[in-house]
């Protein structure tokens, strides 16, 4: 058989890479720099035309980005958090762990636009539950939508209550796997539980919790729904995030153009700001 | 012999004598949905339909969610695929999708739609891709009734692209049970020292609103508000705020624009008479029920039709679900037209008239038209007048849900309404606003340009932020004005002008 023939077996693959990755990212920016809209529906050349606008004349994509930041990065620390915590009850030998692990599944398995529906339901601040059992206790009613700051809260209790049992699998999956030798030379040593895993369990943890908070990050950097079905982005523009705004942009004003420039500059951003996050996040837990 | 031939001539006579009666009860027998007049003769009736033969075709269609156009849309495609064997397949969209939904294959040349259901402010946009409504049905017998404004509203140039099925209008909305009440009138006058009565301007509107705010007023157990608003960004809001603005803005004696100046196209809506608007509303903030602040159409609708507020202004819908038999204030509520002012900006002088103004808002509707490039062109039009046809519109009217509101001279009856189960003096003083709004000659109707979205979008997003206490009222509506001529410079002042002169002459009355 020749060898270059080998090479045949590679075209399916490349076929599909270039179909479902390269050519949308050609496609995106070759759309970024034309001024296709509701008026002038043609993918016209216009330069860089969109891309001066989005650096010179838009704050509101980039605060969109800065409450991105904020949203994701704190729903994503108190993931892990809850997540790792979870995760260590269930990891011990407890009652009725095998039920425990599946009901801490539950919201991940609930479909999101669905969820944030019956979320919004019960912090509606005149008809919801959450307001009225809070009056019957004396506090209140709380704004939960309607308050600027108080509905980033909101919507972060949201994200964490559906998304902390994603952390809290890949976690016990990680504990799962640990090797048991340095816990029981922890354990002849004397370690308290504590030490044991502030020495062991941690740092061997590290790897997977890397890899978990940067594919959580990922994810909760893409949020979208449930900021359409919670508040659309309000109230004003106080939970309005870098995606929620692009569709705005895109399908809602119907600036294709600006808005491919939106996409292909975030799609930029987040390519390396991740990688710095993930650099660091190794250097910080990863001891050599 | 005799007899017998007197019995046969009364025979004959009496068919028919009741011969439409007849067409009625077999039609509605078939469609409980026209029970209460049965068929009405006409070009696009029941019985008209039956005779057409679409076997083997379908028609596709784009709608809105259900219930509101979504509900009428899929209740008519049943009916009309059983009279004409046709296969009907409905697709619901979301409010703020059925632009794109319809622009994407518009713009690629495609036909996914034979029809396509938007608002009737899509029109500028829409109207290359959309099949004018051909002759033989704008000169029917039920396209003459619709009213010159709504007629005005579905064409462009003189031709009409949006086949009528709906007529739009703000108005208020109150709960006559209050306002009306000796014992509150009483309480109002010795707690203010001023006359409860149907608010005349927005500052009485928001006094009473502040009144009624927070207090259980209707005896019900639970805590009714001052007003029920469209407050969600991204949801309309911008109507609502035009509505607001109209009576601060809309001079009679300054023709040429009410959003732009026609002659310099420099954008208005951060003139004071808006930034007084924007003020009263950042106020009303503090009289709608906990949570209205994020009010869509549909929470504004539930709040005042479930007897949460004492006013609302928007469309019809609220009216219409109130007065429906199964709702708790069923024959309490009234309209009036909107609100005025007790002064109104002049920008030529650059200073405020005073004296009281009043500007109805012919706020955008629901429209509808047949793609170009369908392939089922007939049909699609036979669809729509049927929709439209005189048993259907009398039924759907009634229903508050499907948001199908008057559009035509025999709405305007009061008979119309008393028939459904409205009081008579309810009925009377909703055609009696209606009525006015048509005849009023300082009106204001929705911009309707190249961009319109954009425009719209830009002024709701800076309301919402004075809304949500980020920007102050005029800040708010200066960076709204910025991106007005932003979005100038980048669709071209010309073409703005150009679509917006066609505005500008309804509203000065030249059309």
């Amino acid at each position: 058989m020749n060898f270059k023939h080998k090479y045949v077996f590679l075209f399916p693959g490349l076929f599909v890479l270039i179909g479902i990755l390269i050519f949308p990212i050609i496609f995106t920016i070759r759309l970024s720099l034309s001024g296709w809209n509701s008026y002038t529906p043609e993918m016209n050349f216009i330069g860089i035309t969109n891309y001066i606008r989005l650096f010179t004349d838009d704050p509101r994509f980039w605060e969109s980005f800065f409450r991105l930041s904020f949203l994701s990065v704190t729903t994503v620390i108190l993931q892990y958090i809850i997540g790792f915590a979870l995760a260590l009850i269930v990891w011990r030998e407890i009652k009725f762990k095998r039920f425990f692990r599946v009901i801490f599944l539950i919201p991940m398995m609930t479909t999101p636009v669905i969820m944030t529906v019956i979320w919004r339901t019960f912090f509606h601040e005149s008809l919801g539950p959450v307001n009225d059992l809070l009056g019957n206790l004396g506090v209140k009613p709380i704004l939960w939508l309607s308050d600027p700051v108080i509905a980033k809260f909101t919507v972060i209790i949201v994200e964490v209550w559906q998304w902390t049992p994603f952390m809290f699998l890949l976690l016990l999956a990680g504990l799962l796997s640990l090797p048991k030798e340095p816990f029981l030379a922890a354990a002849i040593d004397g370690a308290s539980p504590f030490r044991k895993f502030v020495y062991v369990t941690f740092p061997l943890m590290a790897p997977i919790s890397i890899g978990a908070i940067i594919i959580r990050l990922i994810e909760a950097s893409k949020i979208m729904d449930t900021v359409f079905v919670l508040t659309s982005g309000g109230p004003g523009t106080a939970t309005e995030t870098s995606s929620f705004y692009i569709y705005i942009k895109g399908l809602r004003e119907f600036q294709m153009g600006y808005a491919a420039t939106l996409s292909f500059t975030y799609l930029v951003i987040m390519i390396i700001s991740l990688t710095i996050i993930a650099k660091v996040l190794t250097k910080l837990m990863i001891k050599e | 012999m005799k007899t017998i031939k007197t019995c046969v001539t009364a025979l004959i006579s009496a068919l028919l004598v009741f011969s439409p009666v007849a067409y009625a009860d077999k039609w509605s027998d078939q469609f409980p949905h026209i029970k209460a007049t049965g068929d009405i003769p006409g070009e696009c009736s029941y019985e008209s339909m039956s005779k057409k033969n679409y076997k083997g075709k379908t028609l596709k269609i784009n709608t809105h969610a259900v219930p509101v156009m979504g509900e009428p849309t899929a209740l008519h495609a049943e009916q009309f695929a059983k009279l004409t064997g046709a296969k009907v397949d409905v697709t619901h969209t979301p409010a703020g999708d059925l632009y794109a939904k319809a622009m994407v294959p518009f713009q690629a040349g495609q036909a996914p739609y034979d029809i396509v259901f938007g608002f009737s402010n899509f029109i500028n946009d829409w109207k290359r891709y959309l099949e004018p409504v051909p002759k033989k049905y704008v000169e029917m017998k039920q396209m003459q009734d619709v009213t010159p404004s709504h007629i005005g509203i579905a064409s462009w140039d003189g031709v009409m692209y949006q086949f009528p099925v709906d007529g739009d209008r703000h108005y208020l909305k109150y709960r006559k049970d209050v306002i009306d009440n000796p014992k509150y009138q009483k309480k109002y006058k010795a707690d203010t020292g001023k006359e409860l009565r149907v608010p005349q301007t927005w500052k009485e509107y928001g006094e009473m609103a502040a009144y009624f705010n927070g207090w259980d007023w209707d005896g019900d157990g639970e805590k009714e508000y001052g007003s029920a608003e469209v407050m969600k960004k991204d949801d309309l809001m911008y109507a609502a705020f035009y509505s607001r603005s109209a009576a601060y803005s809309k001079n009679p004696k300054t023709p040429g624009g009410f959003f732009f100046d026609l002659k310099t196209m420099k954008p208005l809506i951060n003139n004071p008479g808006f930034v007084e608007a924007l003020t009263d509303w950042v106020a009303a903030t503090k009289y709608v029920p906990p949570g209205g602040i994020n009010f869509g159409l549909g929470d504004e609708i539930g709040s005042f039709g479930g007897g949460q507020t004492l006013f609302s202004f928007s469309w019809d819908d609220a009216f219409v679900a109130a007065m429906q038999p199964d709702s708790p204030i069923n024959n309490k509520v009234g309209a009036a037209q909107l609100p005025g002012a007790m002064k109104v900006w002049n920008r030529t002088t650059n200073s405020w008239d005073e004296g009281f103004n009043q500007a109805p808002f012919f706020v955008w509707g629901w429209a509808v038209g047949v793609a170009k490039k369908s392939k089922e062109k007939e049909m699609a039009f036979d669809y729509l007048c049927f929709f439209a046809n005189e048993a259907n519109h009398q039924a759907d009217i009634g229903i508050g849900r499907f948001g199908v509101n008057p559009f035509r001279n025999d709405d305007f009856k009061a008979d119309v309404w008393t028939q459904i189960g409205w009081d008579k003096d309810i009925a009377q003083s909703y055609v009696d606003t209606l009525a006015q709004m048509e005849e009023s000659k300082n009106r204001v109707f929705p911009l309707r340009v190249p961009g319109t979205f954009e425009f719209n979008a830009a002024l709701a997003t800076a309301a919402a932020k004075a809304l949500a206490g980020q920007l102050s009222p005029q800040a708010a509506l200066d960076e709204a004005a910025k991106q007005w001529e932003d979005i100038l410079n980048r669709v071209g002042k010309d073409n703005v002008r150009k679509a917006y002169s066609v505005g500008v002459a309804m509203e000065d009355n030249k059309l």
